[in-house]
């Protein structure tokens, strides 16, 4: 018989890393191909299973940041010492750097929304000869919902980064506003040729994709991820499936060609 | 090759079988139905083909032999993981044209699209399927017009004449059995329906504009919600996964699939208490769109075969069939507008 697609595999934990009170980077083992932007179904048997995307991707490692907000992610929170975590995946197409490369290029993420493009940001930070200009316009609701922040210092020394909280006071080391408030003073060299990344909630999505084809950007030049509830990762549940796209299979990256004509 | 039976021959076929297959047919369910005093038609293991309802429609579709509506996938013990036993025994299922037109539709999701299901692959592998001919299309019915009224994908077909039972059988293991109990040696082709009362049009093109239409809006305070059109669905296959555990034994426990319904709330429900289509016309257009168009725009046909189950089965009247027509109709004038 194949190999049942449904039986997850234990994983490791090897270190965890808290960034806010609820959100946390599980550092998990894993051997394997993988992309950023893809996801992993993760589950702890007794409270079901939760989707998850790849935060980052290290020689035997995933990173999954895990924000604490649902049944299965209260309990992971709760009984993760020492412990490990049933995985299974990877699914959806995941982020291909290829698509960006060699043009300037803006990533806009909204809160937990930086975790499926950290490792893109990442990598296109740690080779700058793969780009010709590269801005990371990220927003958290306050100072306290900041995650990442050891990577947000070592991006502002690779790239020019715009970290900004929705609430907060006046400070040097970021802005106050919503992401789509940057957008408009971004400096492009060549507008028609800069590539965009946009992830978030969907409102902050739809708001920050319409301020960049405001500024100039074509539409066939940004890129979206989409969240959505699954139970397979497969394309057999039927939950994420937006009009004829499965956000499982078909995305979770879209193309912003495709992403503006799904209506849930 | 195709024979004429008497019933007692029927019977006689009937107890060779019950030795390899368990058989699935519609059967009555008497004072089940969902009035007082009414019988419910659905599937069920039957064990004598006086059992067998030919001249009534399942409430409910045969799916549920490949689909169950909880199914065990695995058993966990604190770190093991135990899959559930598959099935020993070879399944025999009587169905109409229009539901195996919906098997097909079943294979597409879940052998198909992305890596294939497990679970339904073993059960679909233990299942060979019985073609029930149609005399006469029921009041909901519109298999003609979505093109299911006829089947050649069957195993074996029946049809039950005025006391004798028809039959065509492609499966060469029971040549000897059917050749000696047949009345008559001829060619049988299974009955289909070419006339229905119930008619449809599917629209040519779904403009975008339809999708947020306000033709959806007439379906916010009709419907409410409660799913009965994807449950009895031959084609509706969403699951949520649910885990449970035993109470005697926090320990242990298993991880189900259970249906899910698009039209129910909680299906879009995101971590962090967001939702999508919170309306309920919304969630209409959603399961409309599916079944006429977007499933179509992944396998090229549509994924409605025409039972009209859903018409029969809603307590608000709501018609799917009417839906179409209505939308088909307003297309067009969105089109023009466009």
């Amino acid at each position: 018989m194949n190999e049942n697609v449904y039986v997850p595999f234990l994983s490791k934990i090897l270190n965890v890393i808290p960034h806010t009170p609820i959100e946390y980077t599980f550092r998990m083992q894993y051997q394997g191909e993988v992309k950023p932007g893809q996801f992993f179904e993760v589950s702890m048997p007794k409270y079901g299973e939760a989707p998850i995307s790849v935060s980052g991707i290290g020689d035997g490692f995933i990173d999954l940041t895990i924000r604490q907000v649902g049944k299965v992610t209260n309990e992971i929170f709760e009984h993760y010492e020492g412990n490990s975590l049933y995985l299974r995946g990877p699914y959806g197409n995941g982020f291909d750097v290829a698509d960006y490369e060699g043009n300037e290029i803006v990533i806009v993420a909204g809160g937990t929304g930086v975790s499926p493009v950290r490792g893109v940001i990442s990598y296109l930070g740690e080779h700058p000869q793969r780009h010709k200009g590269l801005t990371l316009i990220a927003g958290f609701k306050s100072d306290d919902d900041i995650l990442f922040r050891d990577d947000f210092e070592k991006w502002m020394t690779q790239m020019n980064v715009i970290l900004t909280v929705d609430k907060g006071e006046p400070s040097q080391h970021r802005h106050v506003g919503l992401v789509t408030a940057f957008i408009p003073q971004l400096d492009m060299k060549c507008i028609s040729t800069a590539k965009a990344i946009v992830v978030g909630p969907p409102a902050m999505m739809r708001f920050a994709t319409a301020a960049l084809i405001e500024r100039g950007f074509q539409e066939e030049n940004i890129w979206i991820s989409h969240e959505r509830k699954m139970c397979c990762g497969l394309g057999k549940c039927g939950h994420c499936r937006i009009n004829d796209k499965y956000v499982c299979l078909d995305g979770p990256v879209f193309p912003y060609t495709v992403g503006k004509n799904l209506i849930d | 090759m195709g024979y004429c039976f008497t019933k007692d021959a029927m019977e006689a076929i009937w107890s060779e079988w019950e030795k390899c297959y368990d058989i699935y047919t519609p059967k009555c369910y008497h004072g089940k139905g969902r009035f007082s005093d009414t019988d419910c038609i659905r599937y069920g293991q039957v064990h004598s083909i006086d059992e067998v309802v030919f001249d009534k429609k399942a409430e409910y579709s045969p799916k549920e032999f490949l689909l169950q509506n909880a199914e065990t996938l695995f058993y966990f013990t604190e770190n093991h993981i135990q899959e559930s036993e598959k099935r020993q025994k070879e399944a025999l299922i009587f169905l109409r044209s229009c539901d195996l037109h919906a098997i097909k539709r079943l294979d597409a999701i879940y052998l198909q699209q992305g890596a294939a299901d497990n679970y339904y692959k073993r059960l679909r592998e233990k299942a060979k399927f019985v073609l029930m001919g149609c005399q006469k299309a029921f009041d909901t019915c519109f298999c003609t017009d979505m093109g299911t009224n006829q089947s050649q994908d069957y195993d074996m077909s029946i049809d039950y004449v005025d006391g004798l039972y028809f039959m065509d059988c492609k499966m060469a293991q029971w040549d000897e059995l059917l050749n000696g109990a047949a009345k008559s040696i001829q060619t049988v082709i299974p009955t289909y329906v070419t006339e229905t009362i119930t008619h449809i049009t599917l629209p040519k093109h779904i403009p975008q504009s339809m999708l947020q239409s306000d033709f959806w809006r007439q379906y916010d305070g009709r419907c409410i919600a409660c799913g009965r059109c994807n449950f009895v669905c031959p084609t509706c296959s969403c699951f949520t996964m649910q885990d449970m555990y035993y109470t005697d034994n926090g320990k242990a426990g298993e991880r189900r699939r259970v249906w899910a319904s698009c039209m129910v709330d909680g299906y879009a429900d995101v971590a962090g208490g967001g939702t999508y289509r919170k309306k309920n016309g919304e969630r209409m257009r959603y399961k409309v769109l599916h079944k006429i168009w977007d499933f179509q725009k992944r396998t090229g046909y549509p994924m409605c075969v025409g039972c009209g189950r859903c018409d029969d089965i809603c307590p608000e009247y709501i018609s799917f069939s009417h839906c179409i027509n209505e939308l088909e109709k307003a297309c067009k004038e969105a089109e023009v507008n466009e």
